[in-house]
C-alpha cells in the first residue's frame, strides 16, 4: 500500500483519522478512525443517535467536520467539496425528493446540478426509471408516491451521476421484501463493476450480505471492526439457544441457566445462551425443570454482534 | 437472496471508468470560479434558473398576469392623476408632466417589489421543501444556490421591467434613448433586493414574519421620492430618505428617462452594487449555516 506523506493512504476512497463532529455542546462523533479501500463494501451499524448519520454527511462533504482529519478521493471536504461531490452519489436517511417536480423531472433536474447535458440526462433518467421500477409513474408528480416508491426513486436519484461512490443512509428502509432483495441485487452489481458502497443499516441480515466489512458505533465512537464473519467468530459464540418465554417472566430464568453458556442476553421475551453447541446446551437446560414456551437453535449472526456490543448483556 | 429476481437491466451506473464524456465533470465555469472560494462555488448557479423555469414553463399565465399591474398603474395616473396635478420639475429643472416623473419610478419600484417577493418564498423552499439540502449535496455550493436564485427574481423583474418600459414608450413617456437603461437600471434595483429579500427568508423563522418585511418595503415604496421629489423634504430628513435603496434607483430611473446624465449617478449605481454584492454574499454564507451543520 503506498502512503502519502500526511500518512493517508491513497488507494483508499475515504479514510478519517480522529473525525469529530461538535453540535453546539453536544459531541455526536467522537474522533473515530477508519479507511475504505477502492471497490469495497463498507457498512456502519450502530445503535439510534451512534452518530453513523453524522458521519456519512461528512463524507458527503454536507456536514463539515469538528476536529480530525477526512479525505474523501483523495482530497478534502473542507476545501474541495464540490470536486469530490461530483463523483459521489449520495441516499440520505430522510428523502428529499423535490415535490414540485415529476418523477422523470426529478432525475433530468438533479443530474442537470452535476453539470450533466441535456441529452445525457434524459437518457439516464429513462434508464434510472427502469431501475427503480417506476416507469410506468414518470410523469406522475412525486407527492402521492407511496413512501417505499419514493425511497427507490431517491436511491435512483443517487446514480444519476454514475457514481465512483454510493452512499447510502438506511437505503432499504421502509422498502417491501422484494423491493429489498431486487435493491441488495443492484447493489451487488453495482459493487461488481467497481463502484464503492458505504451504506448504513439497522437490518443484520443486510449488512451481513452486502457489506465485506463493517464497523459498529456507540455513542460516536467505534466499538469494532472487521467482516461480518471475522465479528461473528470475536464477538460472539459459534452458536445460539434462543428460550421463549411469557413476556416479563423471563427474568426469573436467568440464574437457573446462566452457568449453562459462556453469555446470556435478555430480550423482552426471550433469554438468548450462547454457547459452542447449542443442543447439548438445550438439553441441560431441560433436566434443570426450565420449561420454555419454545426453543430454538440457531448459529450466531450479526444480530448477536450488535446486541453484545451495544446492548447490555448480564453474563459476560 | 436473489432467487427469484427477475434478470436486471443494471444502469449504466457503476462503471466509473467508461463513462461518457460529458458525464462526471461539472461543465460550468466561467470568471467568478476563479475568483470565489471554490469550496461554495462550482459555476453550476444557472442550473438552478433552468428548474424555475421548468416549473413555469407550466404556469406561465402566472408570469404574464404580472405584467399587468404596472399597467394598471399607468393606466391610473394617465387617467386619473393628470388631469388633477399640473406640471413638476423634472430631474433637470424644466418642467415635466406628472405621469412622466412617476412613470420611471413606477417601473423600478416594480422591480424592487418582485425581486423582493420571489425571493422571500425561498423561505418555504429553505425550511419545508428541503430542495435545498439535495441541491447541496451535488457539487453546487451555496453561492450557487443565491446565484441561481437571485437570477431567476431578477430575470423575472427584467421580463416585467421591459413590459413596463415599453406601456411606457407606446404612451410617450419616454423620449430620451437613455431611457433604454431603465431596464438595466431595473435589474440593478432588481438584484439588490432579491439579494437582500434572501437574506431575509433565511432570517425567518415563520411566515407571519413575513408581515415585518411589508412594514418595511410599503413605506419605502411611498417614500423613496416615488411622487414627489425630493425637495419635498426638510433638509434634516434627506438623509433618511437616502439610505432607502429604492430612492437610488429612483433617481437613477428618473434621470435616465428624462435623459439627463449626471455624476451623481455613478453613486447610486454603486451603492446598488455594493448593497447586492453584500446581501449576494451574506446570503450564501447564511444558506450555509442553515443547512450545512
Ligand atoms: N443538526 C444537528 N444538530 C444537533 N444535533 C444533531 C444534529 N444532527 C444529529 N445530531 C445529534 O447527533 C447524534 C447522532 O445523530 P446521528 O443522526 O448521526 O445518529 P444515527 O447513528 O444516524 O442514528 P439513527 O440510527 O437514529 O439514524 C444524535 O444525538 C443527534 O441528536
Ligand atoms: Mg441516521
Amino acid at each position: 500500500m503506498s502512503r502519502t506523506e500526511a500518512g493517508f493512504d491513497d488507494t483508499a476512497v475515504v479514510s478519517a483519522r480522529g473525525l469529530k463532529k461538535r453540535f453546539d455542546s453536544f459531541e455526536a462523533v467522537r474522533g473515530i478512525d477508519f479507511e475504505v479501500a477502492r471497490g469495497e463494501a463498507f457498512g456502519l451499524l450502530g445503535p439510534n443517535g451512534a452518530g453513523k448519520s453524522s458521519t456519512m454527511r461528512m463524507i458527503a462533504c454536507t456536514s463539515p467536520r469538528t476536529g480530525g482529519t477526512l479525505r474523501v478521493l483523495g482530497m478534502d471536504p473542507q476545501t474541495h467539496g464540490p470536486a469530490i461531490r461530483a463523483r459521489i452519489g449520495t441516499v440520505p436517511q430522510t428523502d428529499n425528493l423535490d415535490m414540485e417536480l415529476t418523477v422523470r423531472q426529478n432525475l433530468q433536474t438533479y443530474g442537470r446540478y452535476f453539470g450533466l447535458s441535456r441529452a445525457h440526462v434524459r437518457d439516464k433518467a429513462v434508464e434510472l426509471m427502469e431501475f427503480a421500477r417506476l416507469s410506468d409513474r414518470a410523469d406522475d408528480e412525486v407527492q402521492p408516491l407511496s413512501g417505499g416508491m419514493k425511497r427507490r426513486l431517491a436511491i435512483a436519484r443517487g446514480l444519476v451521476n454514475d457514481p465512483e461512490v454510493l452512499l447510502l443512509d438506511e437505503p432499504t428502509t421502509g422498502l417491501d421484501p422484494q423491493a429489498r432483495h431486487l435493491l441488495w441485487e443492484r447493489l451487488f452489481r453495482l459493487k461488481q463493476s467497481g463502484v464503492t458502497l458505504i451504506l448504513t443499516t439497522h437490518y443484520m441480515d443486510e449488512a451481513e450480505q452486502l457489506c465485506d466489512r463493517l464497523v459498529v458505533m456507540d455513542g460516536g465512537l467505534i466499538v469494532a471492526e472487521g467482516s461480518p464473519a471475522g465479528l461473528i467468530e470475536q464477538y460472539s459464540t459459534r452458536e445460539v439457544l434462543e428460550l421463549r418465554f411469557h413476556p416479563g417472566t423471563q427474568t426469573r430464568y436467568v440464574s437457573a441457566v446462566e452457568d449453562l453458556a459462556e453469555r446470556v442476553e435478555v430480550l423482552p421475551d426471550r433469554l438468548l445462551l450462547y454457547t459452542k453447541n447449542a443442543d447439548a446446551t438445550a438439553a441441560r437446560v431441560s433436566e434443570r425443570d426450565v420449561r420454555p414456551l419454545s426453543s430454538l437453535v440457531r448459529r450466531s449472526t450479526l444480530e448477536d454482534v450488535f446486541l453484545r456490543l451495544t446492548g447490555r448483556t448480564l453474563v459476560d | 437472496m436473489t432467487e427469484g429476481t427477475p434478470p436486471t437491466r443494471i444502469p449504466a451506473a457503476g462503471v466509473p471508468h467508461a463513462r461518457p464524456a460529458v458525464a462526471g465533470r461539472p461543465v460550468g465555469g466561467g470568471p467568478l470560479l476563479r475568483m470565489l472560494p471554490s469550496s461554495s462555488y462550482a459555476g453550476l448557479s444557472f442550473r438552478l434558473v433552468e428548474r424555475s423555469v421548468l416549473l413555469y414553463s407550466r404556469a406561465w399565465l402566472v408570469l404574464v398576469s404580472g405584467v399587468f399591474e404596472p399597467l394598471f398603474y399607468l393606466l391610473a395616473f394617465r387617467v386619473g392623476f393628470s388631469s388633477l396635478i399640473g406640471d413638476v420639475t423634472g430631474p433637470d429643472g424644466r418642467p415635466m408632466s406628472y405621469v412622466a416623473f412617476v412613470a420611471p419610478a413606477l417601473l423600478v419600484a416594480s422591480a424592487m417589489n418582485g425581486a423582493v417577493y420571489e425571493t422571500l418564498s425561498i423561505f418555504y423552499k429553505l425550511r419545508f421543501d428541503r430542495l435545498y439540502d439535495a441541491v447541496l449535496a451535488t457539487p453546487m455550493g451555496t453561492l450557487d444556490v443565491a446565484i441561481g436564485e437571485i437570477s431567476w427574481a431578477v430575470l423575472r423583474s427584467g421580463l416585467y421591467a421591459t413590459a413596463f418600459l415599453g406601456v411606457m414608450a407606446a404612451m410617450g413617456l419616454a423620449t430620451s434613448p437613455w431611457a433604454l437603461l431603465l431596464i438595466p437600471t431595473a435589474l440593478l434595483i432588481a438584484t439588490a433586493f432579491a439579494a437582500i429579500g434572501m437574506v431575509c427568508a433565511t432570517l425567518l423563522r415563520s411566515s407571519s414574519q413575513f408581515d415585518y418585511i411589508h412594514a418595511v418595503v410599503m413605506p419605502m415604496f411611498l417614500f423613496s421620492t416615488t411622487f414627489y421629489p425630493m425637495s419635498v423634504y426638510p433638509p434634516s430628513l434627506r438623509w433618511l430618505v437616502e439610505l432607502s435603496p429604492l430612492y437610488h434607483g429612483i433617481e437613477l430611473a428618473r434621470g435616465l428617462s428624462a435623459g439627463t446624465l449626471d455624476p451623481t449617478m455613478i453613486g447610486h449605481v454603486g451603492f446598488l452594487a455594493v448593497l447586492a454584492a453584500g446581501g449576494l454574499y451574506v446570503a450564501s454564507r447564511r444558506i450555509g449555516k442553515l443547512l450545512l451543520s
